[in-house]
């Protein structure tokens, strides 16, 4: 029988050679680029849906029977061979289903979203590509061949692979205006120097992270010898960690390498303290912000953790405490990023908080050991999030602006994306019965029962739960305050409220099947349905042979939901008093920037660019903060030090070998040399003299030779005459 | 006859004609003339050769080594007339030269 | 001493005085032409003196190989160069005198030593042929040198032969 399964490894294959036939031929064609791009992408995604159903079919034994094969022999060791195939397990095969589905959306969206409209000098509305609309393409077919590729990984390394070409993708399309032609009149100077610095900034930001995970990688080689998904978790390899040498103290190997893999997850995921890249990001173009730093290649590493679960949960069994250390970051930053997000006027930027934000729920759910809703949330946020993007991209494609408070009154002028962003936004807040609320439900069900209710009181699990559900009530009340700066009240800038108008079908339409999924999507895991459960957690994980426990739809689930809609409509109440009951005026302050000194924090991010991260001003200008300053003068210390005093001694050093040359060479030419000369020169007179003995003549030799020989005769006979 | 002369005469004789040939050699010009110096000198050793075979040998029929050697000698002057003139008329054809003092290839 | 004994004596005295005044010919004489006709009397007085010392056989030996081959040679190659010795200043090379030294003393000393050396007379007269003997010893004794001679004599030939060829 022929298997679609068979043919994973073609799903990243399509997008890098729409990639690469962009970059080599196509380049200089716009349309035809763009659907080479989706050419590519719905290729992958064709695939990746077979792939899914097949999946699906094998239900929950697939976790321990997954889809594996690694046939590409890629490097020998002398013991272990790498080797590169794929690895379909359930939740791999639901990313395969979650991320081609976004990306096609993401795809349609832009090949509108990247032409910019106009005045011409004649008055006309003009409609142009961007100048690098065909290099977008490739970009964003070589950012989907990478997370494809990860998704389907069989290796640890190859995931790296994958996970660095998406680190350079995000580079290259955060900067991606990070230049200027003559003629492109939609960005200016500003936004130049700020993709710039932006695009920077976020890749030396996961630079952090990356090297953190790979040096994990390469703890776990060592002590495990196997990188390979399928193999990593036997649990000889993974008792094997416990007998060596403990690394650092009380440290012990497990918990390091968990934890430094936990790194690459904090540099990519945005989690703190490594978020602050996030946030600067959203100056790539709106696409990249819901594709990249939304749905996918943040999620990656959530996903990483749950690929790497099985150590996780050995090294909690072996006494280890890195789960404790993934709950208590993912809930610190769900909190920690909403509360910045609430303080924000930039309508993307507030996204990317709560995209922080909502990562940090993932993480703490995965820390407390709720893998499947965890997981779950990824899916739907990944879906919500795009859908949010892709609206508050149409929205400030239409206005011209990203600050809400130019912003107003919209949803008269641009219903249909009014209405998607509403069931985001809806989906975002956790309320009824959207997907955001099945998923993030589940997550503060999960620490709830682990707190109070699962024998005994749980004090991490409890710290979880209180911190999510505050988070959950600020996501409310920065959501609604969101919508009610956009949408609602009186328009504030009327030239861009005139500007405003409806997107064109082919930005719509995806928005409007976002909004779908948004809508129905959770009711795949819905208490009564679980079959999201039943697929991914029954069967445990691949290396984790033990299946989840499904916890019983009782009255705690009961009360537990009606909590967390308490909380979020009652964030969103908060919202509606402070920002929908008397609509912010033109040129009004923001309500909440009554709050004073706490505003004053949350705006400025609490200082955080200026303590260790890149401070990217509004006119384009950045500045190092203090960490990088405290760096940036040590290293001028250390070129100090290495040009003045190292670089001294060594030049001392090289002055003395040159003056003792000197000498040495005095010596040796008017001393040695002079030896060697006169003894050449002597010899040379003397031969002078002496060869003129040689006369050549041969008669002359032989009479001296007959004399000599005569002389000697005489000498014999007198001697023995006498 | 043998005990009217001495050896002594032959001796002296020899050594004369010796002399007179290392003279021709060594001081004549013409490279012909040094060839007939050198036979000259051949021939005064021959005649010491067998003046001792005549007058030393206590058997002089029985052992001839005398004469043979004489023989050789002779044979060898043969040789060495046949190779020298050679060379004296190569040299004239190179060098249009048969004097001694004019071939000094050797000098410095 | 009887009358033999001077008649032999006057005959050596003879053939001596001839011989040295050839040989004194043979190396003074400017002509080279003349000069080797000297060198031929000497020959002849040489081989007078084998055949005063009973050497018949290699007396006709000395006649055959030096005047009928060597002497003979010689004349052909002076007549071949003779054309460039004519306007000859000198026969006699600038060291003469030197030459003539060395040979002096030479002479001299040889001479003291003729006279020093107490010769024995081992007296014994010879009145058989001597040929066979000869012939004898040359092909048993010294039959390995008489064949060495005869291939360096071919050698030689060959050699002449190379040399002197155009």
């Amino acid at each position: 029988m022929l298997l679609v399964e068979q043919f994973t490894l073609l799903i990243p294959l399509f997008p890098l050679l729409a990639f690469a036939i962009i970059v080599l031929f196509t380049r200089n064609n716009n349309r035809l680029s763009s659907w080479v791009a989706l050419i590519g992408i719905i290729a992958a995604l064709a695939v990746s849906l077979g792939v899914f159903f097949e999946a699906l079919a094998e239900g929950p034994e697939l976790a321990q029977n997954p889809f594996y094969s690694a046939p590409i022999v890629w490097y020998p060791f002398g013991t272990a061979t790498l080797n590169f195939g794929w690895l379909v397990d359930p939740i791999g095969s639901v990313m395969l289903f979650m991320v081609p589905t976004v990306c096609l959306m993401i795809f349609i969206y832009s090949t509108s979203y990247m032409k910019h409209s106009h005045v011409d000098e004649h008055g006309h509305h003009v409609s142009e590509d961007d100048p690098r609309y065909a290099r977008f393409f490739a970009y964003i077919s070589l950012f989907a061949a990478a997370m494809l590729l990860l998704v389907i990984s069989s290796n640890l390394l190859q995931f790296f692979i994958a996970w660095e070409i998406m680190g350079f993708c995000s580079y290259a399309l955060i900067g991606f205006w990070s230049f200027r032609g003559l003629k492109e009149h939609h960005i200016d100077d500003a936004q130049v120097g700020r993709a710039r610095a932006a695009g920077i900034k976020a890749f030396l930001t996961t630079r952090v992270g990356d090297v953190l995970l790979m040096t994990g990688i390469i703890f776990l080689f060592i002590t495990v010898g196997n990188l390979d998904f399928t193999q990593m978790f036997n649990p000889e390899g993974l008792n094997n960690m416990l007998l060596g040498e403990p690394p650092i103290g009380a440290l012990q190997w497990p918990t390091l390498i968990a934890l430094l893999i936990f790194g690459g997850t904090i540099g990519k995921s945005a989690q703190f303290p490594l978020h602050v890249w996030l946030p600067d990001a959203m100056e790539g173009p709106t696409p990249v912000s819901a594709l990249i730093h939304a749905a996918t290649m943040v999620s990656a590493g959530i996903f990483l953790v749950i690929r790497m679960f099985p150590l996780f949960v050995f090294d909690a069994q072996s006494g280890g405490f890195s789960m404790q250390v993934v709950a208590v970051v993912g809930a610190f930053t769900a909190i920690f990023a909403a509360t910045m997000g609430l303080a924000q006027s930039d309508i993307k930027r507030v996204l990317a908080f709560s995209t922080i934000s909502q990562l940090g729920y993932m993480l703490a759910a995965l820390g407390i050991g709720a893998f499947v809703a965890g997981s779950f949330h990824l899916i739907t946020h990944a879906f919500f999030k795009a859908l949010l993007f892709l609206a508050a991209g149409a929205v400030l494609h239409a206005t011209g602006t990203n600050d809400m408070f130019k912003m107003g009154g919209l949803w008269r002028k641009m219903p249909i994306t009014f209405i998607t962003f509403m069931i985001g936004a809806l989906s975002l807040m956790g309320i009824f019965p959207f997907a955001g609320f099945w998923s993030k439900d589940e997550i503060l069900l999960e620490s709830l029962r682990e707190g109070w209710f699962h024998g005994g009181a749980v004090a991490l699990a409890q710290f979880v739960y209180i911190l999510l559900a505050i988070a959950a009530f600020l996501t409310a009340l920065y959501t609604g305050r969101q919508i009610f700066l956009t949408f609602f009240g009186k328009p504030r800038d009327e030239h861009a409220y005139e500007h405003a108008h409806e997107s064109p079908a082919s930005m719509w339409v995806p928005l409007a099947i976002l909004a779908t999924f948004t809508t129905f999507l959770g009711l795949w895991n819905a208490p009564f349905i679980s079959a999201f459960f039943h697929f991914v957690g029954e069967g445990g994980l691949v290396g984790l042979a033990q299946p989840f426990e499904h916890a019983p739809f009782d009255d705690l689930a009961n009360i537990s939901v009606y909590v967390s809609l308490a909380i979020a409509l009652s964030g969103f109440l908060t919202a509606y008093f402070i920002y929908g009951f008397r609509p912010v005026a033109a040129g009004q302050a923001d309500p909440l920037a009554r709050l004073g000194i706490i505003w004053r924090v949350l705006a400025n991010k609490y200082w955080l660019d200026e303590l260790y991260g890149y401070k990217i001003n509004l006119d384009g200008t950045a500045q190092p903060g203090l960490l990088l300053r405290f760096v940036g003068a040590l290293s001028r210390a250390s070129y100090w030090f290495d040009r003045n005093i190292v670089d001294g001694l060594v030049n001392l050093a090289g002055w003395i070998g040159r003056m003792l040359a000197r000498v040495n060479g005095w010596i040796d030419r008017n001393i040695v040399d002079g030896l060697v000369n006169t003894t050449g020169s002597v010899t040379g007179e003397i031969a002078g003299w002496w060869r003129l003995m040689q006369t050549g003549n041969v008669q002359n030799y032989a009479l001296l030779a007959a004399a000599g020989a005569m002389a000697f005769a005489i000498l014999f006979l007198l001697r023995s005459f006498t | 006859m043998i005990t009217t002369i001495p050896l002594v005469y032959y001796l002296t004789i020899s050594a004369a004609l010796f002399c007179l040939g290392l003279f021709g050699a060594l001081a004549r010009r013409n490279a012909i003339a040094v060839l007939m110096g050198i036979e000259l000198m051949l021939n005064a050793v021959n005649i010491n050769l067998v003046a001792f075979w005549r007058y030393g040998s206590p058997d002089p029929i029985g052992d001839q080594s005398g004469i043979v050697f004489a023989l050789f000698v002779i044979t060898l002057a043969a040789a060495e007339a046949a190779v020298g003139l050679a060379l004296v008329i190569a040299i004239y054809r190179s060098r249009d030269t048969v004097n001694v003092e004019e071939i000094d290839l050797l000098k410095w | 001493m009887d009358v033999i004994g001077i008649i032999s004596q006057l005959v050596f005295f003879l053939i001596a005085a001839l011989t040295l005044a050839a040989g004194l010919a043979t190396v003074l004489l400017r002509n080279v032409f003349h000069a080797g006709l000297a060198l031929v009397g000497t020959f002849f007085g040489v081989a007078a003196l084998y055949l005063m010392l009973e050497a018949e056989f290699l007396a006709v030996v000395q006649i055959l190989i030096y005047i009928g081959a060597i002497a003979v040679l010689i004349l052909f190659a002076i007549m071949l160069t003779r054309s460039l010795m004519k306007n000859e200043d000198s026969n006699i090379n600038k060291q003469w005198a030197w030459v003539a030294t060395v040979i002096v003393i030479l002479f001299v000393g040889l001479f003291i030593l003729i006279l020093q050396v107490p010769w024995q007379h081992s007296g014994t007269a010879v009145y058989t042929d001597l040929v066979p003997h000869l012939g004898t010893a040359l092909l048993t004794t010294y039959l390995l040198p008489f064949e060495i001679v005869s291939v360096l004599l071919l050698a030689a030939l060959i050699g002449a032969f190379i040399i002197a060829r155009e």
